[in-house]
């Protein structure tokens, strides 16, 4: 399953196992995971509620996974999406790409993480013992998308 | 076919709203996401309220929309604010 929107915790090397091993015409992966930080602009965190839209999330994240897959030469994408309650620490989000050599795989998980970020329906709602507080979107990953979109 | 559509609200968006989703019958034919949001809030103080002030971004039947996409019997409308995934 190339695409997983899942509330437990994955196991980055077991993902990565099941894609590579025995894999001869594999020459490069690269895996990238996200997780969850304990402080938030100077303070300390406690949980963050992962919500999203699910159908919506689904679809979104099956359409850039398509997108990595036709604009650069890789063997395989995966990625995994959690929801749900999670604490400093935990990890959020799994993007694994592999190809015959380097390149692609860094791009495509690149490129994956660049538009998760400014498409795919997922909210950050940060918990701290001065109550609870939604996560403003940032222009920093707005541009990080555009950057795709010149070549 | 009933005239009836979904709208969710999703994150701040639904906590200022307060529910997370409802069905509404559609008020006339050629309506679109953007007059749809004008109709919820003229009609609701507390939608015109919720709205104000917040980036609303549109999706209709799980895609990505704007306030120009045309909105049509049995379609399912989300209003949320900007992601914040990843």
């Amino acid at each position: 399953m190339p695409v997983r929107i899942q509330p437990h915790a994955f196991d980055a090397g077991a993902e990565l196992a099941a894609l590579t091993q025995g894999r001869g015409d594999i020459g490069a992966s690269v895996t990238f995971v996200g997780q969850m930080r304990e402080f938030s602009d100077g303070t300390k965190l406690n949980a963050m509620t992962l919500e999203h839209y699910p159908a919506m999330a689904q679809a979104e994240l099956e359409r850039i996974e398509m997108q990595a897959r036709e604009r650069f030469d890789v063997t395989d994408l995966e990625i995994i999406h959690r929801y749900g309650e999670l604490h400093p620490g935990d990890p959020i989000v799994l993007v694994i790409a592999t190809s015959k050599s380097r390149q692609p795989a860094f791009d495509a998980a690149s490129f994956i993480m660049d538009y998760l970020k400014t498409s795919a329906p997922f909210w950050k709602k940060e918990s701290s013992p001065e109550g609870e507080t939604w996560v403003d979107a940032r222009k920093t990953d707005d541009d990080a998308t555009a950057r795709w979109q010149r070549d | 076919m009933s005239g009836e559509i979904t709208i969710l609200y999703f994150a701040r968006l639904r906590e200022a709203v307060g529910i997370p989703e409802e069905r509404i019958s559609l008020p006339q034919v050629g309506m679109t996401a953007g007059s749809l949001l004008a109709h919820l809030a003229a009609n609701d103080e507390a939608k015109r309220t919720a709205f104000d002030g917040i980036d609303i971004k549109i999706a209709v039947n799980q895609q990505q929309a704007d306030p120009t996409t045309p909105i049509k019997p049995g379609d399912e409308v989300a209003f949320f604010p900007p992601v914040t995934g990843g």
